[in-house]
């Protein structure tokens, strides 16, 4: 079944043309990466999905389970189901961790038309999820990403994306900052969420992060369109020859 | 706290229009004719039975004031207010002499039930939600005065406070029921002459609350009062005078709400705290008059004098306030530290919305050895509002070892609106240890975007970020306070983005 289905898409920021043209079909439970040079528009496409003001969609369309995703505010996608981990997750002093988390969820739960958790039925989710993270009880306890690592910000992304069970998960550069060790955990944590139900997009510069979540299709990217898409090996190729080559393609 | 539990509901349901207090009370009153006159101030004089020094105090006062110019130093901007079409004076007319609450005017019972503020006496058993981190409140009971327009309309649990030695009651009854100790402390914190509004206020006050706890008592309930003025054209005037004596101990509350009007009104209180030695007074408000529609017309013009005297050694004042209402707030509660060894606390939020101006701060004057203040503020400006903090701290020359801590931190939300820090520190004293930060920031795009890709709503991800913002001083307040404070900050904000 499609998930998610763009088609030729066309998006400027102050009036320059980033996105030009950009096709994309995923089907539900499949992971895709998203690989590309700097400024080919990898990061855009993401914001855009999640509906990031600041951007001007001149041509195109997204659909999200059939739904005109363009025409909807950033939280009531969230409450659909797209989830975007930040490539800089961004700090929000005085406000605990806890605290957020719990108003979030509680926020998409009423918009999905569910109860909101009990304390102790919360606790119980967030103490499991985070245990397999390795965030301890301090961290949630500290105003959001205040004071976190690299690392520590990352693996906060992935606890947020286990407990809003999202439809849509886009990671973008979600490896960026992080030691061979951070990229681990994270990288389990990530694979721990993958689901016939669960569609991921992980957009990336570097094949590194792809040894670790294996994608069931690439595609790249290159001034702002899909050049070249196929399975796990193309990852491979473009290890081997760069991105030049679709510079020229594009 | 099943009433503060209600007005916490109330203020949950914030699809309705934005100021929630902004109805009116249909009563019968009694004014005084238009305008401001010697006969004027003999008028509330004898509505109050007052004795001859009371009225004498009170022309003196007068004569003063008419001596005096408006001050303008402040950054605040609006149309001269013309004195003489105001009432100084309304009380809701009795039907004869009340001797119990159940005899108050019922629609006067139903405004305050409206407004969530208990006037039956309700013990308080269960707390509202605990703050995160929090234990359940322990059996905790509110004693509450009513202001309503000009006059006090119940005090509650007279009697258990009376068993304790504590005097909680109408500043107009304390003036003929304990003159010694009103005329011992009245104006000697804020003396008729200080400044204009005080003046015009120490004229034609015409209630308020007396609050005196005995030595080495600690006042077993919060004490509270709630104003609320009604009448159209009316300005409210109320004093309050509240002394603890010698090791005793009292947390006091203020709530204040008026109708929804297209005039300003005034309102020029007076307040006056004293702690004699190891005495503390910890006073709070919680602000909300009405503070004008989206157009700016209408709303309070909230000019008031609010200070504390550190009388005695090791005593200690404690202000913690949050300001979401009036159309201009011009108001600086302020502690002189007189005894050794005596400490003064200033914890605010002032929120500025629509065209709101807010003018706010304190003074702390180091006049003892060894005395220590701290001030927090933090100033939220939204809309097309202008937010100024303005802070005195001083030490004087004796006042040896004097130490200030301050942090001035203003959020912006949108750029339509200003935040402006206007700091004053004098030390005559080279032992004086005086320390200052200020931060301004605003809500990012980023921020905002985080918290909505999260499912948060715009207006859930501002209230998230302005009460974590706030959160150092929302942690000073009392508990029953504390929620109703974290809910008024995020309905204030309501469209401040756009």
């Amino acid at each position: 079944m499609t998930l998610l289905e763009i088609q030729d898409l066309h998006v400027g920021v102050d009036s320059r043309e980033i996105i030009r043209g950009l096709d994309l079909m995923v089907n539900a439970g499949e992971v895709h990466a998203i690989m590309g040079p700097n400024g080919s528009g990898k990061s855009t496409l993401s914001h855009v999905i999640a509906g990031k003001p600041g951007y001007e969609v001149t041509g195109g369309q997204i659909l999200f389970r059939g739904e005109d995703l363009l025409e909807m505010e950033p939280n009531e996608r969230a409450a659909k189901g797209v989830f975007l981990a930040f490539q800089y997750p961004v700090e929000i002093p005085g406000v605990t961790t806890m605290n957020f988390l719990r108003t979030a969820l509680n926020a998409q739960r009423k918009a999905r038309g569910r109860g909101e958790l009990s304390t102790p039925e919360f606790l119980k989710k967030v103490r499991e999820v985070a245990g397999s993270l390795n965030i301890t009880r301090d961290m949630l306890k500290r105003g959001v990403n205040v004071g976190f690592s690299g690392g520590e910000k990352k693996r906060n992304e992935v606890l947020q994306m286990a407990l809003f069970e999202p439809s849509l998960c886009i990671l973008d550069e979600i490896d960026s900052g992080l030691d061979i060790d951070a990229l681990r955990i994270v990288a389990s944590g990530i694979n721990g969420l993958r689901s016939p139900e669960r569609t991921m997009i992980v957009i990336t510069h570097y094949q590194r992060l792809l040894h670790y979540i294996v994608p069931d299709y690439v595609h790249v990217m290159s001034k702002g369109r899909v050049v070249k898409s196929g399975g796990k090996e193309l990852a491979l190729e473009l290890e081997a020859c760069g991105y030049a080559q679709f510079e020229t393609a594009a | 706290m099943v009433a503060v539990q209600e007005t916490v509901e109330h203020v949950r349901r914030i699809d309705v229009d934005q100021y929630r207090y902004g109805f009116e009370t249909l009563i019968e009153s009694d004014k005084a004719p238009k305008g401001l006159s010697e006969d004027t101030v003999r008028f509330i004089s004898a509505k109050k039975n007052e004795p001859a020094w009371m009225l004498e105090w009170r022309l003196e006062a007068y004569r003063r004031w008419l001596t005096m110019t408006e001050p303008t130093w402040a950054r605040v901007d609006y149309r001269k207010i013309d004195y003489q079409d105001i009432y100084y004076y309304a009380a809701p007319k009795p039907k004869k002499t009340l001797s119990s609450i159940d005899e108050i005017d019922p629609e006067i019972l139903k405004t305050y039930e409206k407004l969530g503020i208990p006037l039956r006496e309700v013990a308080i058993l269960e707390g509202v939600e605990p703050p995160p981190g929090g234990e359940q409140a322990p059996n905790r009971k509110i004693a509450v005065d009513a202001v309503f327009d000009s006059v006090s309309v119940a005090t509650t649990f007279q009697k258990e406070l009376k068993a304790a030695g504590v005097i909680f009651m109408p500043i107009s009854e304390a003036i003929r029921e304990h003159p010694e100790l009103v005329q011992k402390y009245l104006g000697t914190v804020v003396p008729t002459s200080d400044n204009y509004f005080a003046t015009l206020n120490s004229a034609v006050f015409s209630d308020g609350s007396f609050v005196y706890v005995p030595p080495g008592v600690r006042c077993p309930m919060e004490l509270s009062t709630y104003f609320r003025i009604n009448e159209r054209n009316t300005g409210q005037f109320e004093r309050t005078l509240i002394i603890a004596d010698k090791g005793s101990y009292v947390s006091y509350l203020e709530g204040c709400t008026a109708p929804q009007r297209d005039e300003n009104q005034l309102h020029a209180a007076v307040v006056e705290l004293v702690t004699l030695d190891d005495a503390e007074i910890k006073y709070s408000t919680v602000q909300n008059w009405y503070p004008g529609n989206s157009e700016g017309k209408g709303g309070i013009y909230n000019f008031v004098t609010k200070r504390g005297d550190c009388r005695g050694k090791n005593s200690k004042i404690s202000w913690t306030q949050v300001e979401t209402g009036s159309a201009i707030t011009w108001k600086y509660p302020s502690c002189i530290l007189r005894g050794d060894n005596s400490s003064g606390e200033f914890y605010s939020i002032a929120i500025s919305n629509g065209f709101q101006q807010v003018d706010s701060g304190t003074k702390m004057i180091h006049l003892g050895k060894n005395t220590s203040s701290r001030i927090i503020s933090k100033g939220i400006a939204a809309g097309k509002s202008q937010n100024t903090y303005r802070g005195l701290v001083s030490a004087h020359r004796k006042a040896t070892g004097a130490r200030n801590y301050t942090a001035c931190d203003s959020l912006l939300i949108g750029d339509k609106c200003g935040a402006h820090t206007v700091p004053y520190v004098e030390a005559k004293n080279s032992s004086a240890t005086f320390e200052h930060e200020a931060t301004t920031s605003k809500i990012s795009e980023d921020v905002l975007f985080y918290c909505l890709q999260r499912g948060l709503s715009e207006q859930q991800a501002i209230g998230l970020v302005v009460n974590g913002f706030a959160k150092d001083v929302l942690q000073k307040l009392p508990m029953e306070f504390a929620a109703e404070a974290q809910k008024l900050i995020s309905i204030s904000l309501e469209g401040s983005v756009g």
